[in-house]
């Protein structure tokens, strides 16, 4: 096959670089007509996100969100599937770990909490994913669009049990109280400063780790078990896989439920690693953002954690960048993250063709 | 109680009118074979565009055209993703919402200075109510006067558009060449392609009137509804004409319907805020608000009637070569 001709590094680096570098020269024409310098602004992302310790921190803490919804969008993603409802399921985890932590941090020790509260908020979150897959391996609604609808279910939802029942009584705000210490997932500076490592102060805790244990957990679990190969030859060919016997329908619902799963781990970096209280819109676009991830990672963990850090540094850098031009607001790294979607997504075949072409061309001439 | 009645549909009248416009606009997308989940990024750059064009110019007609000119740009993007270059329809539609949601905020800033806001809107800059004929006469006639003055009088231009547009879109769709060809092409692209006629050009003319409605629909909301543009003020109403265009199973007249059966819905959960049902306790509206989501997803599972898709939407259409 002329396929075979093209190298790999080409469909594996080349392609996908030249896409993100298109997103990001028309990402720099969005600063030049806003009237700011393109490379100036990218001077102060850079040093906001990587240019000292707590920047380093906060630039893993978002990409910690970033690699679960990622991991969870791929995941699906490998299976032939749109997991585009990450955000409502990342929002139902964060419940779980949230209810969690309210009915134990009086009683039981953080030891006891953790493993709970990591276990509450990926039951949560694929809870949330079941019914949507469920529909689509059983019914045949399609995913898409059940799983938006979930995310609205989802925030209906989480504005009603606050503002009912998980509301902290005497204020006004539909917040919990605040969790006791017990249940707070540890600072990652806090961690590290008895062993005489400074990282500064940022709010990365250890859900960066969980994040990193999950990256190896996906990677041998798609690529190292009969089972993900089932998974992977549904996201080929569903019609081969359904010949080789491989129970369609029973795939489909346990990779939603591990995507949700995934996603559900949102909660233990926000509610138990920051914000110590379970409160509303912590998801903050997350979800969405893990499929931006995904498309540049290329759904691959190791591309993933990449494209989750380059995210986090846009967030942070983003927050500096406000910080330091007032005339530019955070939302600018918005624009990028959908150019970003947009060129390695939805136009990733824009040059594929005529880059491969090359290749096969030039191979062909090799050979005579 | 009657009074109540006409003031609920009259509020059900102006929730519903962008759900129509947008779900129509759908309509014509997803019968030609492309799925727009962009609807929400659509009409937020629009609403954008028509308060930006209305601030600026001092008039709402020209806000219109910007909003339109705005929406038809991210529909031709959309289409240039999916059509020209075979992309996901999903992952564009994901695209343009997220670029939307944050190029309106940064370039209100740069404009306006406003923290993301456009400048209120005021006298020609918005779309005003109209009176119909007579109305102020037939005001007392019980029950038709009420009907007629109070809840189909008074309102702005665009709501009368967007129900004249149901039939326009009946008509169009079912009863022209152009809407015969735009099925064919949502069902099966392959014969169209055979009887010689082009199915990009086809695709590409759905997606302009989807980008035409869609910009009516975010015209409507910064300049008609509400008086000048907000951050994301579309509030999830792309996604909701997406439901009520399954719901009303991709036809015109049950489209229409369905939003005016989830815009009553909204209008319900407004008025009972806060309201006290003596032994129930406070009405949960998060549950009336999210009905339209759970009647949708209902309808997907098969539970209340079968929705099926035109038969070729989302797949790329590629021309089989010698």
């Amino acid at each position: 096959m002329s396929q075979a001709k093209v190298p790999v590094w080409v469909n594996v680096g080349l392609i996908p670089f030249i896409n993100i570098v298109l997103a990001f020269l028309v990402s720099g024409l969005v600063f030049v007509a806003i009237g700011q310098n393109p490379i100036e602004a990218a001077g102060y992302l850079v040093y906001g996100a990587f240019g000292y310790d707590e920047g380093v921190g906060y630039t893993l803490y978002y990409a910690t969100n970033f690699i679960f919804t990622g991991l969870a969008v791929s995941i699906a993603f490998k299976a032939g599937l749109f997991n585009i409802g990450g955000e409502g399921q990342a929002y139902i985890g964060g419940l779980g770990v949230g209810l969690v932590c309210l009915s134990l941090d009086h009683s039981m020790p953080f030891i006891v909490i953790m493993p709970l509260a990591i276990i509450a908020a990926a039951l949560f979150g694929a809870a949330w994913a079941y019914v949507p897959a469920y529909l689509q391996a059983k019914r045949g609604s399609h995913i898409v669009i059940t799983t938006i609808m979930f995310n609205f279910i989802a925030s209906s939802l989480m504005v009603y049990l606050m503002v009912n029942w998980l509301k902290e009584k005497s204020g006004m705000a539909p917040n919990s109280r605040t969790f006791e210490e017990n249940a707070w997932m540890p600072y990652l500076h806090n961690m590290l400063s008895p062993l005489g490592i400074d990282i500064g102060d940022s709010p990365l805790n250890g859900a960066f780790i969980l994040a990193l244990i999950c990256c190896v957990l996906v990677w041998a679990l798609i690529w190292h078990t009969r089972w993900g190969y089932q998974l992977r030859t549904l996201g080929t060919n569903p019609t081969a896989a359904k010949y080789a016997g491989i129970d369609t329908a029973k795939v489909t619902i346990w990779v939603m439920l591990i995507s949700g799963g995934l996603a559900g781990f949102v909660g233990i970096n926000e509610i138990m690693g920051v914000n110590h209280s379970l409160l509303l819109n912590f998801t903050a676009g997350y979800g969405f953002a893990g499929i931006a991830v995904s498309l540049m990672g290329r759904n691959h963990p190791i591309g993933i954690v990449l494209a989750a850090v380059l995210f986090g540094a846009l967030y942070q850098g983003g927050a500096e960048l406000a910080f330091e031009i007032p005339t530019i607001t955070p939302e600018v790294v918005v624009v990028i993250q959908g150019l970003v979607i947009l060129f390695s997504g939805a136009l990733e075949h824009m040059f594929k063709g005529r880059i491969e072409g090359f290749f096969i061309r030039r191979a062909a001439a090799q050979e005579k | 109680m009657f009074d109540t009645l006409i003031i609920m549909l009259d509020a059900t009248l102006r929730v519903s009118t962008p759900l129509i416009l947008a779900a129509l606009a759908g309509l014509y997308a997803e019968r030609s074979g492309i799925v727009d989940i962009g609807l929400e990024g659509k009409i937020l750059g629009s609403a954008f565009a028509a308060a930006a064009g209305a601030a600026v110019f001092g008039s709402a007609w020209i806000g219109l055209a910007c909003g339109v000119l705005a929406s038809i740009v991210l529909a031709l993007i959309h289409g240039f993703a999916c059509i020209t270059h075979r992309g996901d329809h999903i992952v564009s539609g994901v695209a343009i919402n997220t670029i939307v949601a944050g190029l309106t905020v940064t370039l209100g800033l740069d404009w306006f200075g406003m923290g993301g806001q456009t400048p209120t809107l005021s006298g020609d800059q918005r779309f005003t109510e109209i009176t119909l004929p007579f109305a102020d006469a037939l005001r007392d006639v019980p029950v038709i006067g009420q009907i007629y003055s109070n809840l189909l009088s008074g309102h702005n231009i665009i709501v009368y558009l967007a129900f004249l547009m149901v039939p326009a879109t009946y008509w169009i769709i079912y009863k022209t060449r152009f809407g015969l060809r735009l099925r064919a092409v949502g069902e099966n692209p392959h014969a169209v392609d055979t009887a010689g006629i082009s199915v990009a050009w086809i695709r590409y003319r759905a997606l302009i009137v989807c980008g035409i409605l869609c910009g009516i629909a975010g015209a409507y909301l910064s300049t008609a509804h509400n008086a000048g543009f907000l951050k994301d003020m579309s509030a999830g109403k792309g996604y909701m004409a997406l439901a009520a265009l399954i719901f009303g199973k991709w036809r015109p007249v049950p489209v229409l319907f369905a939003c005016l059966l989830f815009g009553f819905l909204d209008a319900v959960a407004v008025r009972l805020q806060g309201v006290v049902i003596p032994g129930m306790g406070e009405v949960p509206v998060q549950l009336i608000e999210v009905l339209p989501y759970v009647l949708t997803v209902l309808l997907l599972a098969g539970f209340i009637g079968k929705a099926v898709a035109p038969k070729a939407v989302g797949r790329p259409y590629v021309k089989e070569r010698a």
